[in-house]
């Protein structure tokens, strides 16, 4: 990994809530360099979905500047530079599957023709083709997520976060979706910052994972992971894969002291 | 659709009907048996043989009658629901109006509206149409208006922050989410007022009003114990408001695709 | 005791409001002659203080006042449509329990539930009062037959929402009675009953105003001149000489059906030990 210019840059920023009795985050320092997978994973009240939503705009910082290849948080929103994918799929009951993913185009003022070739593409992404006349409801809670992330997706945006995106599903659905993820992302080389309250899930699928803690939200450590690019499922049984969930583990625990 | 689904559907929809169909035969069968059996009073209870008999022979007095109110009801639905629709829209903008006023509807909601009826007589003309329609529009604001306000304020949040991550403006919002989210919320109320505008007009008439009204009808005819041609009205009016809630019912089916009583169907 | 006295404040600010809207609406169409939608004066629209002053004066030469009158008026109609609301919440309640335990009676009866709404009452009303009136002991005769009326509009709301509330209940809470071997009356009333409750008193809500309307409409084809709506009929006659009575009467009418309203929602304050206010 280069260390080229960073393409989000988080500098100093702080959060806090309640005039200034509750500090969700404090002084958060980090660089993200292109095509980059990081996890962001801590105890509840680290803020890590608060620093998530720093970075999207969604909510302000109370100091601290956040720069997206270097436009401001608010001004990479305006511009829809990312696509945002929550814990619930956030569908829209009355819209189709492909009308869920169309919406940000529409919103984009894309024509009919254009949108209806990139939502067959998303569709073919997460392997949902087939799928684009059912409504919501028809599918179950892991398809329904793809959808989401077929959604987030649509722009190709050079920026993706994941607020705990597979928290709500079983295991083998969500072991088998960060297999997916990882072969998205590899084609499309975006840049991740992802959610996560799973250890073994944030070692599998990141190049970094940066563990926060608590009351003040801050930074613990770092953990470049070393894996090779190749993530598989025998990934998840090699023995480098369990010392780095270890050291992760440990980090969590000194970080909440 | 192939012509398995089609007829699975219909198969589907007899079935529910079914156990209706059979209620309302049997009613049928013991009103008409009843009515023989205890002696009932003719004149207060005619048989349904009877009362069918006298809506097919009143016919030309009571179908015109029933058309002039339901003309009245149409106009008070409308009127009413349009507008309650649209001070709905208004209030949820401006969210500090709305909490305001929210008690305040609430209250008006509990006045007996009907008491209004003489008044809007004496406003506008107790022979003309208006001033049943009127009471119509009333007594159709109120519910339609504050179930529109609960529906347009029941967005998930979750769909709001989607939203603001792409940058919609709220006009954007307001078109994409709040109006469809609201719109089941709409009709429920709808099929409520459809039922209102027309027993409202028809009480309405009651206090006075053109001959050519169904309400008007129904109530000489009572007074004047032709009792077999005011049950015939009654069973018009009856029909004509069954008839604009079916229509209402149907439209909701067609529009909220989305709703849980369309979704059992598929 | 503070919410309270901020509430009464609102409410008395409410009506400053609504008074001064009324006499500035008056004002002016007045001044300005304008016709739509109804010609302004002070006979279609009596002035506040001249409505104020009829409900001190007496209606009627050598009577009591008027405000003394109503309040007779008004209690009787009262007692019609209290009856009148209890015999049709219960009847709506039982018909809910009745439903929830068969969906075949379910489809086969709630399209008549819901078109029993559409008959005109008003209409049947002469045959219902003449009908129910020689039934009654003598006490009850007259008022019993509005109070009839009454619950049939009352019934509606609280059969519906019953049904909705007594069919929200937790699948998992009645799974676990049905593993406790529990009968079906003690699943009721145990589970599905409190479920229900949030449905119920929104329906009661509804209904409280509901039979108020059906007492006022159901006296008035009986000739009963006892309650508001005979008074009601009756002002009506003398509206262009003295419109004020009507309307005092009006705003007497709009009073009993909030007060009953908020008898309701009081009750529920009590009964349900918490937000009353819920997704119903």
């Amino acid at each position: 990994m280069s260390a080229a210019n960073p393409v989000v840059s988080i500098d100093g920023v702080t959060k806090s809530f309640a005039q200034g009795n509750v500090t969700a985050l404090s002084d958060i320092q980090l660089q993200l360099e292109a095509g980059e997978f990081v996890s962001l994973i801590g105890p509840s009240g680290c803020g890590k979905s608060t620093l998530l939503r720093v970075i999207g705009d969604l909510v302000e910082p109370t100091a601290g500047t956040v720069t997206i290849n270097g436009k401001s948080a608010r001004q990479a929103r305006t511009d829809r530079d990312y696509g945002i994918v929550f814990q619930d799929a956030v569908l829209f009951d009355w819209r189709t599957v492909s009308k869920n993913i169309a919406l940000p185009l529409e919103m984009d003022g894309w024509d009919r023709a254009k949108r209806k070739e990139r939502v067959e593409q998303m569709l073919q992404l997460v392997e949902l083709t087939g799928f684009g006349d059912h409504h919501p409801w028809q599918l179950s809670g892991g398809m329904q997520q793809r959808v989401s992330i077929a959604r987030a997706l649509a722009f190709e945006p050079a920026l993706l976060l994941m607020d705990e995106p597979f928290g709500a599903l079983d295991e083998m659905t969500r072991e088998r979706l960060n297999l997916e993820l990882l072969s998205i992302w590899q084609q499309l080389r975006s840049t991740v910052v992802f959610v996560t309250h799973s250890i073994s899930e944030a070692v599998f699928l990141s190049t970094r994972v940066v563990v926060m803690s608590p009351r003040p939200g801050r930074i613990a450590g770092i953990v470049p992971i070393d894996l090779p690019a190749e993530r598989t499922v025998e990934t998840r049984e090699a023995p480098r894969f369990f010392e780095l969930v270890t050291e992760v583990r440990e980090l969590l625990r000194r970080g909440g002291e | 659709m192939s012509a398995a689904a089609i007829s699975q559907r219909a198969g589907r929809q007899v079935v529910e009907w079914l156990p209706a169909l059979v209620i309302l035969v049997a009613m049928l069968a013991v009103w008409e048996g009843s009515i023989a059996l205890f002696h009932i009073k003719q004149f207060l209870l005619p048989k349904p043989t009877t009362i069918a008999a006298t809506f097919w022979d009143d016919r030309h007095e009571l179908w015109p009658a029933g058309w002039y109110t339901f003309k009245e009801a149409l106009g008070g639905f409308f009127g009413g629901s349009i507008a309650g629709i649209l001070f709905a829209t208004l209030v949820a903008r401006f969210r500090i109006v709305g909490q305001a006023l929210m008690p305040i509807a609430i209250a008006a909601n509990a006045i007996p509206i009907i008491a209004f009826a003489p008044i809007f007589d004496a406003w506008f003309d107790p022979l003309s149409p208006h001033s049943k329609m009127a009471i119509a529009g009333v007594l159709c604001f109120f519910p339609v208006m504050v179930n529109t306000l609960r529906g347009l304020q029941s967005v998930q949040p979750r769909q709001i922050e989607l939203m603001r991550a792409y940058a919609a403006s709220d006009f954007e919002i307001f078109r994409r989410v709040r109006v469809p989210t609201a719109l089941p919320y709409v009709f429920t109320a709808l099929k409520v007022a459809s039922v209102l505008a027309m027993i409202g007009a028809i009480v309405a008439e009651y206090f006075g009003g053109s001959f050519e009204a169904l309400g008007v009808l129904i109530r000489n005819d009572a007074q004047t114990f032709e009792f077999p041609t005011a049950w015939a009205g009654i069973a018009v009016a009856s029909l004509l408001g069954i008839t604009l809630y079916l229509a209402v019912a149907i439209t909701e089916r067609v529009v909220v695709r989305w709703s849980p009583a369309a979704r059992s169907s598929q | 005791m503070r919410v309270a006295a901020t509430r009464a404040a609102a409410a008395v600010a409410v009506v400053a409001v609504l008074i001064g809207l009324w006499e500035g609406y008056h004002w002016v169409w007045a001044s300005a002659g304008w016709t739509w939608p109804f010609a302004v004066d002070n006979t279609s629209m009596p002035h506040v203080w001249t409505i104020a002053k009829a409900f001190a004066d007496p209606a009627q030469a050598n009577q009591a006042s008027l405000i003394s009158l109503l309040l007779h008026k008004t209690l009787f109609t009262a007692k019609e449509a209290a009856a009148g609301f209890v015999i049709g919440a219960l009847v709506g309640f039982a018909l809910g329990v009745v439903l929830v335990h068969s969906r075949l009676l379910q489809r086969g009866f709630l399209p008549y539930i819901v078109g029993s709404q559409t008959i005109p009452i008003l209409a049947i009303a002469p045959m219902v009062v003449i009908w129910v009136n020689p039934k009654l002991p003598p006490s009850l005769q007259g008022w019993g037959a509005v109070a009839v009326i009454a619950a049939y509009l009352s019934f509606f709301p609280v059969a519906i929402n019953s049904l909705r509330g007594l069919q929200s209940a937790d699948p998992r809470a009645l799974e676990l009675m049905r593993s406790y071997a529990a009968s079906r009356w003690s699943i009721l009333w145990k589970v599905r009953v409190p479920a229900s409750l949030p449905y119920v008193f929104s329906a009661l809500r509804i209904a409280a105003t509901a039979s108020v309307v059906g007492a006022i409409i159901g006296e008035l084809p009986s000739g009963l001149q006892s309650g508001l709506g005979g008074a009601i009929l009756n002002f009506n006659q003398y509206y262009s000489i003295e419109p004020q009575e009507l309307w005092a009467t009006n705003i007497v009418a709009a009073g009993l059906g909030i007060a009953f309203f908020l008898i309701v929602v009081g009750v529920e304050k009590l009964v349900v030990h918490r937000a009353p206010e819920r997704r119903a």
